[in-house]
């Protein structure tokens, strides 16, 4: 009994760790469905979201060492701190632009080029973007508190005592991003199913040529994706960065996505929700039942084994689509 | 300006002059002229390869010819992109159906009305008077195509599910709910058995004379295209070989030699 309670509240766990996981994956699937392209940026889109939002937020000077080291002047921040609703509709207005520079600088002279240049262009982007977040905000270590609630839970512990004579500890911050991410997927979905710009958005996913035929610009489109892969970044890092700073690891943040992209499938958007839960669950379990006997630490490799026995065994992952070769 | 030359333009929705298309060294299209008139049936007709497809990609602009004008309502048209052309209300549907596959037949005919639907994004996010005005408005409008072409029972199907004859059925819905000023069709009724045949033709009749919509439409069914066109165009190996009246055409010598394969 006591061991299913146990197992119960680290599923519990992983399953808001996963949905962390599916935002990030989320970012991913929408770029790829929409314009085919692997955007390897995602994860330091997350970075360089949270980065922006905390550097706005406390009132550091954008590219502040970069100005004393040239001109010999020491200023160290604006001295005030910035209403956190403000610096998040900036952080926000930053990604949009993002976004729009992306498709004017980089997809725009890239169109009907091999997937792999885009991809390519977009490793450089990463790069880029990374070096470019520390030039401006600074390189270290950085806390973000935006006024998410934060610590263990006192409702979840008191009412899972009175149930079973156990207390679950489940950090409040999971909780809410847990809401916020569902809202966020519910939001996405009735924008994609009920509006023009949606119904827009899923034709080019289908067919670039027939989209164009009917009048879709698909540039506009791109924009309008990587803006929104650029919102879920920034949901994904206030939560990511709440939890564990803000920090370049924040980037590796999205290699844990890519095996949640193997398990859902590229192009399936259900896909990488579920996906994110399953793996964000099943590597607490693993390592709450079987780490212990082979020496724990599992989920350092857990998620990477499954993504690669989906790839030996069901390539599209669970939802994606099975890829056809006429010969 | 003499008298022909302004009722020629009148009449004429679309002159193309001159055009040649090379993909790298080939020729696709080499100094192709002929018109289409306002409320005709214009057929492209030609063996396999011989730019029929390429003439359609070059009309609604996916393929930019390197020589030759088109022509269209009176004007010279500059070089644009697919989606602006769109805008010109030229609409066509694709040899290999190009239809949605994942959404339903209503939202596949819906995306055809995209030119007609201006509202922003902001309205649309938050579903504002105007934008939801527009979605019912232009919806009305889809549904009384669906109601022309009877596919009513098939509204809400996922079109990736309908068989290939109701799937051609959908696309040409899709092109009419942008209520064209020239229709472009690509093999209407390749694949298709004599039934749906007969529907399509006479929805591509229909169209034509109760919207007087210009059609230009690529066949290899000659019972079809001497039934349904008013004028017939022949390209062959790029080149327009023959250019009249459907009986004209098919006593051409030059279009029987193209069809026969006799040796140039």
């Amino acid at each position: 009994m006591q061991t299913l309670l146990f197992a119960l509240e680290v599923s519990l766990n992983g399953f808001m760790t996963g949905i962390l996981y599916s935002l990030v994956a989320l970012g991913f699937v929408l770029i790829f469905k929409a314009s085919g392209v692997f955007n390897y940026a995602q994860g330091v889109m997350v970075l360089f979201a949270a980065l922006t939002l905390v550097g706005l937020q406390q009132g550091i000077v954008p590219f502040e060492h970069l100005i004393n080291n040239l001109f010999g002047t020491s200023i160290h921040g604006f001295g005030w701190n910035m209403p956190t609703l403000l610096a998040l509709l900036l952080t926000l207005l930053t990604m949009l632009l993002l976004a729009w520079l992306v498709e004017k600088l980089i997809l725009k002279h890239l169109v009907n080029q091999n997937p792999v240049i885009l991809f390519m262009a977009t490793i450089g982007l990463a790069y880029f973007l990374e070096g470019f977040g520390d030039l401006m905000w600074g390189a270290d270590v950085k806390k973000l508190d935006i006024g998410v609630p934060m610590g263990i839970s006192d409702t979840v512990e008191s009412t899972t005592y009175d149930w079973f004579g156990y207390g679950f500890f489940i950090d409040r911050l999971d909780i809410t991003a847990s809401i916020v991410a569902a809202l966020l997927v519910i939001g996405l979905t009735i924008f994609s199913q009920y509006s023009k710009t949606g119904r827009a958005l899923r034709a080019v996913a289908d067919d670039h040529q027939a989209a164009l035929s009917v009048g879709i610009s698909l540039r506009q489109i791109w924009v309008i994706v990587w803006s929104i892969a650029g919102l879920v970044a920034l949901i994904a890092g206030i939560f990511w960065g709440s939890k564990s700073g803000v920090q370049f690891s924040l980037s590796l943040v999205a290699l844990k996505a890519l095996p949640v992209l193997m398990l859902g499938g590229l192009t399936s958007i259900p896909g990488a929700i579920v996906g994110g839960l399953l793996i964000g669950v099943g590597e607490k379990l693993f390592d709450f039942l079987v780490g212990p006997m082979i020496g724990g630490a599992t989920e350092n490799w857990f998620a990477y084994v499954v993504a690669l026995v989906f790839l030996l065994f069901r390539p599209q992952g669970l939802f994606g689509e099975k890829i056809i070769e006429r010969v | 300006m003499n008298e022909t030359e302004v009722t020629d333009k009148v009449d004429t929705l679309m002159d193309i002059k001159k055009v040649t298309l090379r993909f790298g060294g080939v020729k696709a299209l080499s100094d192709v002229s002929f018109n289409i008139k306002e409320s005709e049936i214009r057929a492209i007709i030609g063996p396999n390869g011989a730019g029929k497809s390429s003439m359609l990609n070059v009309i609604n602009g996916f393929y930019t010819p390197q020589e030759g004008e088109i022509w269209f309502q009176g004007k010279r048209r500059p070089k644009l992109k697919p989606h602006q052309i769109a805008y010109q209300r030229i609409a066509r549907t694709f040899q290999n159906i190009a239809l949605f596959e994942g959404m339903t037949v209503l939202d596949n005919m819906m995306t055809g009305r995209m030119i007609y639907m201006k509202s922003g994004l902001l309205p649309q996010l938050l579903w504002w008077g105007k934008a939801e005005r527009e979605e019912t408005e232009n919806r009305m409008i889809v549904e009384r195509i669906i109601d022309f072409l009877e596919i009513q029972h098939i509204r809400k199907t996922p079109v990736g599910m309908l068989p290939y004859g109701l799937q051609k059925r959908v696309e040409l819905g899709r092109a009419l709910a942008a209520e064209p000023k020239l229709l472009l069709l690509d093999e209407p009724m390749a694949g298709m058995n004599n039934e749906e045949k007969e529907d399509m033709c006479r929805f591509i009749l229909d169209v034509n004379e109760e919207l007087g919509t210009s059609i230009a439409l690529i066949e290899h069914d000659m019972g079809v295209v001497m039934d349904l066109a008013d004028r017939v165009v022949v390209i062959d190996h790029g080149e327009k070989i023959a250019d009249g009246l459907p009986d004209q055409v098919r006593n051409d010598q030059n279009v029987i030699d193209a069809y026969l394969g006799v040796a140039h």
